[in-house]
């Protein structure tokens, strides 16, 4: 029978993810509800040394799938090596992370293990002994609590939403095979064209600087990259700004853009259509600027400033500066 | 070339969602059902490569009976056929059952690439592409803003965070389309008119041979948590004195900076 509490740890560039020890130490929680064990799938070249920090959240045992052909990230390796170590296991749980490459092989290992998954999810916890998965649909309109029917019942975690605890367990580490036939990858990264550095995405930010139509075209985001420079924040954009070519489509926060859970985002010069508010609404904190008090983004605001924001928005950076230093 | 793009009905992006109050599933009373964004940018590339290299372009679609005019919006754009599988069985389906049903109507027409849309505006899966390119055996291109096609290779431009990707592998395979991919046509009047003469197979389970089970379920809908209500910063009613009132708050009762 499926047993034990799997989580596929994600590393870049020689380091594990922050989304690993989010995995890690909600799995911990998961399997301590079960009395389980919980285990890390850890694949790439040359990452066996990252393998013993998963043990500081909770992983009791870490298989690692240490190959040349597992780096840089492709689909076609990774999902193999993956579904190869799961069915040997047999797991009951198995987590991942919905960051853009969690996605995508998390969705590819749906097919090659024929179960059912729970995207993107914002709350888990363990029922009678089962999954079950809270996760936002229609972009956080409204939320699906979602059961399981087969082995292993899989969800993806949002990334930033579920706490890091430390349990300081000392993880054990088995190297594994990780079974690759090279007629089966059939795709290569050809080139990693990596964004200015220093840029952090929507998704993974803490606070995130979000501007509008009401920011008058794209010299007005000057005043949001201040702001966002101070906080060390993302800059965002609503549909309307990425549609008038002012701001890049990966910055597109809404129901057709990125879904974030940052805990302050700051929304400036945006009137909250409802496509912008499902994008946003799980954020812990809102906060709203703009000139035109009716905006239906105030209902969702915990401060809300009625201000023309190109003053406002420069005396917060000067104020947060301040409070800053 | 042939070319298929998948396709699924949801509610238009300015549609108010309501959970039924039995928590079964949402209130359709009043929502307009419009083609899922993302698959527009998938029917829009397929119709491009089309134009350019030749071949036909054929639909594919589950839903219920009202997906049909997803199917001939479609066709009016410029697809050749479409097929609609069509099974009140399937209304719940999930990701796995859905690319089952997916992967069992394509089985039998050549193809060399397939588009679907990188997630749906609905249930926001995002998994039917990965998974139908799993059972069809050929490698997937998620999440793309950008393709090229060279006789039989394909390369293909994946944004993850702070970086691109630039992704090279061979036909066919499973593409899923993101905002970026190209600019969606509107269909001509003529294109509509034509449309409505083009064939559409309508296909249930059975006739697919696929089952119905699915593997993950919503066992329930809620709406999404209520937000308390907010405060309007007054201060001393100047822009700076709101800004320094603001920065206070969210560093001393927020504490998030």
């Amino acid at each position: 029978m499926a047993k034990g509490v799997w989580i596929v740890a994600e590393q870049r560039d020689g380091a594990l993810r922050k989304v690993s020890f989010e995995l890690a130490s909600t799995a911990r929680k998961l399997a301590d509800q079960l009395g389980d064990d919980v285990c890390a799938v850890l694949c790439g070249s040359g990452v066996e040394g990252l393998a013993a920090e998963l043990g500081k959240y909770g992983v009791d045992k870490v298989f690692v799938a240490d190959n040349p052909a597992l780096e840089p990230y492709t689909t076609d390796a990774h999902s193999a090596a993956v579904a190869k170590i799961v069915k040997e296991n047999d797991p009951a749980i198995l987590l991942l992370g919905a960051s853009v490459l969690g996605k995508d092989l998390s969705s590819r290992l749906v097919g090659k293990l024929a179960t059912g998954m729970a995207t993107d999810c914002t709350d888990i916890k363990i029922a009678d002994g089962k999954l079950v998965a809270f996760r936002p649909m229609y972009a956080g309109k409204c939320y699906g609590e979602v059961v399981f029917s087969a082995a292993p019942a899989m969800a993806s975690l949002r990334p930033n939403v579920f706490p890091i605890v430390e349990s300081a367990k000392a993880a054990a580490v088995v190297k594994v095979d990780a079974g690759l036939d090279p007629a089966q990858l059939k795709t290569k990264i050809a080139e990693i064209q990596k964004e200015a550095s220093g840029k952090i995405d929507v998704t993974e930010a803490n606070i995130i600087v979000s501007g509008g139509r009401g920011m008058k075209g794209p010299e007005g985001y000057g005043i949001l990259e201040e702001l966002a420079a101070v906080l060390g924040a993302a800059v965002g954009a609503s549909r309307a700004a990425v549609d008038a070519g002012w701001r890049l489509q990966s910055d597109q926060v809404g129901q057709t853009g990125k879904v974030v859970s940052p805990n302050l985002y700051i929304a400036c010069g945006i009137s909250g259509a409802i496509q912008h508010l499902a994008g946003m609404s799980s954020s812990k904190y809102i906060v709203a600027i703009n000139k035109d008090q009716e905006a239906p983004i105030f209902a969702k605001a915990d401060y809300g400033v009625v201000d023309d924001l190109f003053k406002v928005v420069p005396a917060l950076t000067v104020e947060c500066k301040k409070l800053l230093a | 070339m042939n070319i298929i793009a998948c396709v699924k009905q949801v509610p238009d992006t300015e549609a108010q969602i309501k959970v039924k109050g039995d928590g079964s599933g949402i209130d359709e009373g009043g929502i307009k059902w419009v083609m899922n964004p993302y698959d527009e940018y998938g029917v829009e590339e397929a119709l491009k490569l089309k134009e350019k290299l030749g071949g036909e372009v054929t639909i594919v679609c589950l839903g219920p009976a009202r997906a049909m005019e997803t199917i001939r919006t479609a066709l009016a754009m410029g697809a050749e056929k479409g097929i609609h599988i069509c099974d009140p069985a399937l209304d719940n389906a999930d990701a796995y059952t859905t690319a089952a049903a997916l992967a069992a109507a394509i089985k039998g027409i050549p193809y060399d690439i397939i588009f679907c849309g990188q997630r749906a505006i609905d249930d926001d899966s995002g998994q039917v592409g990965s998974v139908l390119a799993d059972l069809l055996g050929v490698p997937q291109f998620t999440i793309v803003m950008k393709v090229d096609i060279d006789g039989q290779k394909i390369k293909a431009v994946k944004p993850i965070e702070g970086a691109q990707l630039v992704i090279d592998g061979p036909l066919p395979c499973v593409v899923t389309a993101t905002k970026g991919l190209n600019e969606p046509r509107y269909a001509s009047l003529p294109g509509i008119m034509k449309a409505k003469k083009k064939p559409v197979d309508v296909k249930d389970a059975a006739a697919l041979g696929v089952s119905t089970d699915v593997k993950a379920k919503v066992a329930k809908f809620v709406p999404p948590p209520a937000r308390p209500p907010g405060k309007i910063i007054c201060a001393d009613d100047t822009p700076e004195g709101k800004a320094a009132e603001l920065a206070k708050l969210l560093r001393e009762e927020a504490k998030v900076i």
